[in-house]
């Protein structure tokens, strides 16, 4: 097969320095937030300080890979030409059991059948040989 | 401290524009606003825009530079479309300061000509850097985003499609008299429900056109606009905020900075939710109003729907909105929130025909920018 016949590609991310270990991680299939040893709290995206009070004091830890859906979207139409052989796909904000929120896909099941509240799992979408996206399908 | 008013509105010619360039737009509007004003671009010392530039920065440099002026007073704030009405607050707060004397809010955009004539996607990245990238990767979109908070308020609160159905429909029955409208031909509830579901519980419907379109206001003291062309419109109190920069950092889905920025405007003008005569609120998708009315509280959380029922917000309902047909039908260049400023002040002035609000004395604009994530909220009177 040659290039040219190959679907483009969605945006991916370029990893940083706040999110290097992020994407690392989540390339060999792992889970990994944000944790602030100062004042204990969760924070999702990575960042290199922490939200809630401005610490550097951050560590990564394993999150649990739950969580349930805060909001969904069926969408029927591609916000981007990566993206035109995957409608409908379904936009979705997960609440993770740790508590931050996080933007992902709700994969693996009708996406008619998702709904607000359902109980979710992380999985692992290798899109290349670099970048994994994690996503949730049903619990 | 100064008081200040607006002194001047126009738009520049909307629609779909292929031969103008977005800056010949913005400068074509000022030029009107100033007209409208009876002033000169020479008066001109202060500058507010946040068009679009090629890699995105410099706007208020580059509009100056358009025009041939040199201001002493210059304000980029980039916050999406809400930004027009934040600026009439720093406006007022410079002109209030004697930082400036005459200030120009302007803004042009080509959005549709810039997509061949055609709405649709136009984000072709390939890597994303910075936090969007944890969004961009799993399709976000614009429509994405406010489809995600209106599916939550269904949940909370039992809202209907058919509800926000509501909204499109009276904001189209304005724009049937509106001359410079897109889109005029009258519709019902149910083509609303009818219309393909591009997110849903989003309809075709529910989403704001795209169009080219500039717009600019003039602002100036109380007490030199006493001497221009045409009456006065004070700015009596205003507010801004923001809560995020990405829906899935929102902090509620079901409620807007407008909680915030609203309740500023009302007090800094003194003035209660029945003093409103007509309200401009920025429609970028239905739900963006009936978030924004609850946050603002002309009604309760959740209350929203039951709000905008019976076609309250169309002609001849008692809560007049989007008079001149909104980003849903009249124009919506990307960003739309000047457009809330200058039907307002056309409204106070009287000079709306057959959409006129009878004796419009007080309005309020409220602008949203970037995914609900900021807002700016005025509150206009006669003088």
């Amino acid at each position: 097969m040659t290039a040219a016949k190959l679907p483009p590609l969605p945006p991916l991310p370029r990893p940083y320095q706040d999110t290097a270990a992020y994407w690392a991680a989540a390339r060999k299939h792992r889970f990994i937030i944000q944790k602030c040893t100062d004042c204990g709290e969760f924070q999702f995206y990575p960042r290199g300080v922490c939200s809630h009070c401005l610490s550097s004091a951050l560590e990564w830890q394993e999150a649990s890979g739950r969580g349930e859906v805060y909001s969904y979207s069926v969408n029927y139409r591609a916000p981007h030409p990566g993206f035109a052989d995957k409608t409908p796909f379904v936009l979705a904000l997960v609440t993770l059991e740790e508590g931050p929120r996080m933007m992902t896909n709700i994969v693996d099941c009708d996406p008619e059948s998702v709904q607000i509240g359902m109980a979710v799992t992380v999985t692992f979408d290798d899109v290349t040989e670099e970048i994994t996206l994690p996503k949730f399908r049903p619990a | 401290m100064r008081d200040v008013a607006i002194v001047g509105v126009a738009e520049s010619d909307i629609g779909v524009v292929p031969d103008k360039s977005k800056f010949q737009l913005s400068a074509e509007a000022s030029r009107g606003a100033l007209e409208d004003a009876g002033l000169s671009i020479r008066d001109v010392d202060g500058i507010f825009t946040n068009i679009i530039t090629e890699g995105g920065q410099f706007s208020s440099m580059m509009m100056a530079e358009y025009m041939g002026i040199t201001p002493r007073y210059t304000d980029s704030t980039s916050l999406g479309g809400s930004s027009f009405v934040v600026y009439v607050e720093h406006a007022a707060m410079a002109i209030a300061a004697g930082m400036c004397d005459v200030a120009l809010i302007c803004h042009g955009s080509t959005n549709i000509s810039d997509r061949g004539g055609k709405g649709g996607p136009v984000s072709h990245v390939s890597d994303v850097f910075g936090p969007t990238q944890f969004e961009e990767p799993y399709g976000i979109s614009t429509v994405g985003a406010y489809a995600l908070a209106a599916q939550r308020h269904m949940h909370e609160y039992g809202t209907t499609s058919e509800q926000l159905a509501e909204i499109a429909v009276a904001t189209r029955k304005w724009a049937s008299l509106n001359p410079k409208a897109r889109m005029r031909d009258p519709i019902t509830i149910d083509d609303v429900m009818n219309s393909r579901v591009i997110a849903s519980p989003l309809h075709l419907l529910d989403c704001c056109l795209v169009t080219d379109a500039g717009g600019a206001v003039v602002l100036t003291s109380l007490e030199r606009a006493r001497d221009l062309k045409k009456a006065p419109v004070q700015l009596l109190g205003s507010g801004e905020a923001h809560t995020h920069r990405m829906i899935s950092q929102m902090p509620d889905l079901t409620q807007t900075a407008a909680a915030i920025s609203g309740k500023l405007a009302f007090e800094r003008s003194g003035l209660s939710h029945g003093d409103i005569d007509v309200a401009e609120i920025y429609d970028s998708f239905t739900i963006t109003v009936l978030l924004t009315l609850e946050s603002l509280g002309f009604c309760g959380k959740g209350e929203g729907g039951d709000f905008v029922s019976n076609q309250r917000t169309a002609p001849g309902g008692d809560f007049p909105m989007n008079t001149q047909g909104g980003a849903l039908s009249y124009t919506h260049p990307g960003m739309f929130g000047i457009f809330t400023v200058i039907e307002a002040v056309r409204q106070l002035r009287g000079e709306c025909g057959p959409r006129q609000v009878g004796d419009a004395r007080v309005a309020l604009c409220n602008g949203t920018g970037g995914t609900l994530s900021s807002t700016g909220t005025i509150i206009l009177g006669r003088d």
